[in-house]
């Protein structure tokens, strides 16, 4: 089993999620995360003060899938997230050793 | 008459709105979301003691009659005369009140260059020994017929120098004594909640109202015949009301265009910051200025303030929210500009109130109103200034102002009052201890569910 974490610009998060479902993906994990890339982050004036804000909102997605599915889930987050500009975010792949239903106690590939 | 008296009710009314709540909102938005509670309640306590303060020795000691001053001519009244109010009848309560609620927000706006660091309790002991040093003997001077409107007359419709200019240099002077914030210069300080300061903002705005308008004084001629008491306040309150509202939208607009130059970008902080300096700056001229004037007042404060608040950093001086570079810079800028602007075709020129000399000197005037008006500046300057450095310097090596340092990286707040201003966590509640226990019988059944609904969460 792989673990697909991306991301994302917020507002792509939609895009992203409607993307995974055609693709049978039963369920994901979203949290509103900050960080910083290349993108870095942008100035803000407040009465003349100048603000350098580092860490620029973005939304994480958390999916765990099946081993042959990753690469065509990843692709398809790739191209539902793309804007073209910088600032659109990563994806990557990680393994996962083991998965437990906590509601059946089901296991690894049952409990997908 | 009546009308004048219902109006008074209702304008008092909307002068303490502009304390509790409007600037407690104004500052309470700038300041960092650690911070918001500590900075509204130094606004609402200063009401409180404040106003207490005034009816016990304020009133003897500003005004100290039983009218709108005793015109004795000296530096104070005796505030022990009229302690209490003792002898100061019924109908003239309303003025006291009104009066009243000009004190509370001028000892209110020192709080913001002193936002994030100072201990509740040197902030109620300063308030009450500041009034009685500071404001109640400007507001005699200026208003009740003290020293200075006898030897240089000079034009303050609603508190430019007695609340403004006042305020103003208290707030330097103790952001100098009361040293930065831990951080300043270092640390990001951006205003947590700009919503609230526009909330505050426009609140302002409509207390404003009743700060300005109320403000009108009845000639004696006026208090001869109702005809000629009507005639002064319809035509008095039309004028100051709209002069307060063009000179401020004339100020918000100025300062936007300012701060497009300067840095590029037009901002609701500006637009904010931009309303209230405007107002600052018609505080003292709404009565003694045409509309040209009115607008010229409100777009040079505009531009003045927005170029002033950036100057703090350059002197290092932590003047966290401004009130120098919007009180006191918007509240010269009025005072001031009513020695070129100020007409004798004006409300206050027609009561007879302009020095000998007359118009402002773009209207032909010949520099005597300039000058009486630069006088009244100065002696808010340096009356104040001394004062206030003196009880600055009291406090902090008696009592002391700030917080511990390491209390104040964590938040004000919490140290202070034992409480977070905002809960948006979505996780652990936390459950009822202490003093949830000690409820008694009554409130088990409440206590019970709480803790049970702080364990689900």
């Amino acid at each position: 089993m792989k673990q697909i974490t991306a991301v994302v610009k917020p507002f792509k998060l939609d895009d992203v999620k409607a993307a995974l479902e055609v693709l049978g993906v039963q369920g994901l994990t979203v949290s509103e995360v900050q960080g910083f890339g290349r993108q870095r982050g942008h100035t803000e004036v407040y009465r003349g003060a100048e603000y350098t804000v580092d860490f620029v909102p973005k939304v994480r997605v958390d999916v765990v899938v099946a081993d042959g599915d990753a690469d065509k889930l990843v692709q398809a987050i790739v191209e539902a997230a793309r804007t073209g500009k910088i600032g659109d975010g990563k994806v990557w792949v990680t393994p996962v050793e083991s998965i437990v239903r906590v509601r059946t106690g089901e296991r690894d590939a049952d409990a997908l | 008459m009546d009308g004048y008296y219902a109006w008074m009710l209702v304008a008092t009314a909307f002068v303490l709105v502009m304390t509790v709540p409007a600037l407690a909102l104004f500052y309470g938005g700038m300041t960092r979301s650690r911070s918001v509670l500590n900075m509204m309640m130094m606004s609402f306590v200063a009401f409180a003691v404040v106003g207490i303060s005034f009816v016990l020795w304020g009133w003897s000691e500003g005004w100290g009659g039983d009218g709108v001053g005793n015109y004795n001519g000296k530096l104070i009244a005796n505030p022990f005369d009229h302690f209490g109010l003792h002898d100061i009848s019924w109908g003239n309560y309303i003025y006291v009140l009104f009066q009243l609620t000009f004190a509370a927000i001028t000892a209110a706006l020192i709080s913001g260059a002193i936002a994030d660091r100072v201990k509740l309790s040197s902030w109620l002991v300063f308030l009450p020994v500041w009034v009685t040093l500071c404001y109640y003997p400007i507001a005699h001077n200026v208003w009740a017929g003290g020293w200075l409107s006898k030897h240089f007359v000079a034009l303050d419709y609603a508190g430019g120098t007695v609340v403004h200019i006042n305020a103003g240099i208290a707030g330097l002077v103790l952001a100098i004594i009361i040293g930065p914030r831990v951080g300043f210069k270092r640390d990001p300080m951006k205003p947590h909640n700009l919503t609230l300061t526009m909330l505050g903002a426009g609140l302002l705005w409509f207390g404003w109202f009743g700060f300005n308008v109320g403000s009108i004084v009845f000639t004696p001629d006026a208090l001869s015949a109702p005809g000629k008491f009507s005639s002064q306040f319809y035509g008095e309150t039309g004028v100051t009301f709209m002069n307060t509202t063009v000179a401020t939208m004339a100020a918000m607009l100025g300062w936007l265009a300012m701060e497009r130059v300067l840095h590029g970008k037009a901002t609701s902080l500006g637009a904010a910051s931009g309303i209230v300096a405007g107002l600052v700056a018609i505080t003292p001229s709404c009565g003694s200025v045409n509309l040209v004037g009115a607008l010229a007042i409100g777009a040079l404060a505009g531009i003045a303030c927005a170029w002033a608040v950036g100057l703090k950093y350059k002197f290092g001086l932590d003047d966290s929210l401004d009130v120098v570079g919007v009180h006191l810079v918007g509240g010269i800028v009025g005072t001031l500009m009513i020695g070129f602007v100020g007409t004798v075709t004006s409300p206050q020129g027609v009561d007879g109130l302009f020095p000998v000399g007359g118009n402002g000197i773009f209207y032909g005037g010949n520099g005597t109103l300039l000058g009486h008006q630069a006088m009244a500046v100065l002696f808010t300057l340096v009356w104040s200034g001394v004062l206030t450095t003196i009880i600055g310097l009291a406090i902090k090596y008696t009592i002391g102002w700030r917080i511990d340092p390491d209390a104040e990286v964590d938040g004000i707040d919490s140290d202070q009052h034992g409480e977070t201003a905002y809960d948006f966590g979505g996780h652990g509640g936390g459950s009822l201890s202490g003093s949830g226990a000690s409820l008694g019988a009554a409130a088990v059944a409440t206590s019970v569910s709480t803790s049970k609904e702080g364990a689900l969460a």
